[in-house]
């Protein structure tokens, strides 16, 4: 019976594993509504679904404490939501509505919410990197205890501020872990085409001295492990970790992208890997009932359909923001 | 009052940042324990230790990065990028990150934080470590920008930088660093966004900036004497904020506007001054507004070349002489 050991010796626990569900169910509804608001063009310009890689966001998500700082790119719904950021807000920005995070001037690429720890989405490859470095600088010169997560794609294993930052990161022993979610396709190209290792994260891990942690990223249990590690590694002080997690997008790069690049069959040998099927069973393996689960799948679309009533029903922002915080006197004067 | 390098200026100016505040912090290449390049640092690491003043690989990216990111969390960063020149190599902190922050994120990440940054020419550097980059800074909203030409408005402004609550560019002119000027005792606090005027005068306005300055009065001293123009001649200090209301104020006066600009020719800053004053003073205009830059061409090593390229005095009352007696 080697689930009962497992079961025995489980260092997560079901409370938790219930919490990384209802992340990844949450996640999942709303990239899923995300996309048919599309196309029913209540979403305007580009968007960057998670659909098939919730189980990272999530996991770390439900490992981070409150005030540590998260960092992830314009495919940062899910790491937005996994802060727990009310759905309305985070929908509610994709529609360019006054109810959005930032009442829509940000817009889908650059989500944040301060008060949840969520620094920003950044929309320029590998900017944000050097930017966690300067967060988690803040925390040791202060002695905080935060630790500062930065999530970002293979892609940007490949360009200059990738190395910098995990250069600094080492040097100064700075409390950051860096995510790489490996989902294989840099935009629209294999990203195994145009980089010289095979882990494209992973590999590089000994330039900078870092121990290399590649794991299975739609195994939410394997991925909140690995985080958990990181996370108290570095608020313990001992520095930085590089940990690059395998998935695969479900849809393309953009919603301008149908993904016709990518082999056939491959999409469907990934969906039986997708984390949400890999979880449910998880679950039941761990004895959570049928009912428990569904209560939790039934409380997000619930939430989901409500927050989606909210932003339809919401105004655009008043025209006034067009000129308010440029400058942090809240103006944009330049002159006098 | 003491006589102060420009270089000491620097260096003055950020102490009396960092003894006020335990926020601020600095760092770049070389800046700590070499005392900088330009020797504009010496002596911050050993008063105020390596947490404070931290060196850093050649990372210009991981630089404003950092500096960025600590900005947005609590600190008072500020970050040296040596040569201005090297500003290209960072400029996604400068264009896209640093100024765009708060108005992303409806106010609610503000960016508290300096870039000091070596600009200009005139020291036989090259085409790559002498360029006046103050324009590529300038267009970019959500960006402060300020060229001080004085070491007593180099603690001040420095001061002015620190305490400001935005990202601001701060161009150190490397010609500057040894030149000398009074400087009073005890704290100094500048304001950012103003012009002042360093010769008044009747006949016309001649702005300026930084290293330009000082060109721009030694031609006001030899248009008085040998050619009976008296000019009066405005530091501009800050691009941005903009002290248009000086400028303006000075044209009403004399109906005449030069400009003196180190920058190749498009697009300098004088450009759209030149543009202002079009608009709204028009009326109190004698003739027309006069550019004198840099011709538009990368910077020649050699000295003699060099000395060509960039406006000096001789050239600035040249131009002003034939303008105003055409």
């Amino acid at each position: 019976m080697a689930k009962s050991i497992a079961v025995e010796n489980d260092d997560i626990g079901n409370d938790k594993r219930l919490e990384l569900w209802r992340k990844q169910v949450e996640i999942r509804d709303c990239e899923k509504r995300a996309y048919d608001l599309f196309l029913q063009n209540l979403i305007k310009g580009t968007s960057h679904l998670s659909l098939g890689q919730e189980a990272i966001a999530a996991a770390f998500g439900v490992a981070m404490q409150k005030g540590d700082k998260s960092f992830c790119t314009y495919r940062g719904h899910a790491h937005t939501l996994a802060r727990g950021v009310p759905m309305e807000a985070m929908l509610g920005e994709l529609m360019l509505r006054d109810i959005g995070l930032m009442r829509g001037k940000g817009g889908s690429m650059h989500l944040t919410s301060v008060e949840h720890g969520v620094m920003g989405s950044y929309a320029i490859i590998g900017a944000h990197l050097p930017i966690a470095c300067g967060s988690a600088w803040r925390a040791q010169y202060l002695g905080e205890k935060d630790v500062t997560v930065c999530f970002f794609g293979d892609g940007t294993t490949n360009i200059g501020a990738f190395h910098e930052a995990l250069n600094f990161a080492v040097i100064w022993k700075l409390p950051v872990v860096f995510v790489c979610e490996n989902n294989l396709y840099m935009e629209y190209t294999l990203n195994a085409d145009v980089t010289a290792v095979a882990s494209p994260a992973g590999d590089r891990a000994s330039a900078y001295g870092l121990e290399k942690i590649v794991i299975d990223g739609n195994d939410a249990d394997v991925v909140y492990r690995s985080a958990n590690t990181a996370i108290e590694k570095a608020r313990e002080g001992g520095g930085p970790s590089l940990i690059e997690c395998l998935t695969y997008r479900h849809s393309g790069h953009s919603r301008a992208d149908p993904g016709k690049y990518r082999p056939e069959g491959e999409l469907e040998k990934w969906k039986e890997r997708d984390p949400i099927i890999i979880y449910k069973q998880r679950m039941k393996d761990f004895g959570i009932t049928d009912a428990q689960i569904e209560a939790i799948e039934t409380e997000s679309k619930r939430k989901m359909e409500h927050a989606t009533e909210l932003c339809k029903a919401s105004p655009p922002a008043p025209v006034e923001l067009l000129t308010t915080d440029v400058y942090a006197d809240g103006g944009w004067a330049w002159r006098n | 009052m003491a006589e102060l390098s420009y270089r000491d200026a620097v260096i003055r100016g950020i102490s009396q940042e960092m003894r006020r505040d335990k926020n601020v912090v600095f760092l770049g290449e070389d800046i700590g324990k070499a005392g900088g390049v330009f020797k504009a640092t010496v002596g911050l690491y050993e008063e105020f230790g390596p947490l404070r003043i931290r060196d850093t690989p050649i990372s210009e990216q991981a630089i404003l990065g950092a500096a960025m990111g600590a900005a947005m969390t609590g600190l008072r960063p500020i970050a040296e990028i040596m040569f201005s020149d090297f500003i290209a190599v960072c400029f996604d902190y400068i264009a896209n990150e640093m100024p765009k922050i708060s108005y992303m994120t409806n106010g609610q990440v503000k960016c508290p934080l300096v870039i000091r940054t070596g600009n200009g020419g005139g020291v036989r550097f090259g085409a790559q470590h002498s360029q006046s980059v103050e324009n590529w800074t300038m267009m970019i909203p959500g960006l402060k920008v300020v060229a001080p030409s004085s070491p007593v408005d180099v603690i001040g402004l420095m001061a002015a930088a620190i305490r400001d609550n935005n990202p601001v560019i701060f161009h150190e002119h490397k010609a500057l660093y040894a030149t000398k000027g009074e400087v009073p005792d005890g704290e100094i606090l500048d304001t950012l966004g103003t012009a002042k005027i360093l010769r008044k005068g009747k006949d016309c306005t001649i702005l300026a900036l930084a290293l330009m300055v000082h060109r721009a009065i030694d031609a006001a001293e030899i248009l008085a004497r040998d050619h009976g123009i008296d000019a009066e001649v405005v530091d501009v200090r800050s691009l941005v904020p903009l002290d248009t209301q000086t400028i303006l104020s000075s044209v009403a006066k004399t109906g005449r506007l030069f400009t003196v600009e180190e920058n190749p020719r498009l697009l300098g800053w004088g450009a759209e001054i030149a543009s202002i004053v079009a608009d709204e003073g028009f009326w109190d205009l004698d003739g027309p507004i006069v550019r004198i830059t840099t011709p538009h061409i990368p910077l020649p090593a050699a000295d003699h070349l060099e000395d060509l390229a960039l406006p000096n005095a001789a050239r600035i009352v040249d131009k002003i002489v034939r303008v105003m007696n055409r």
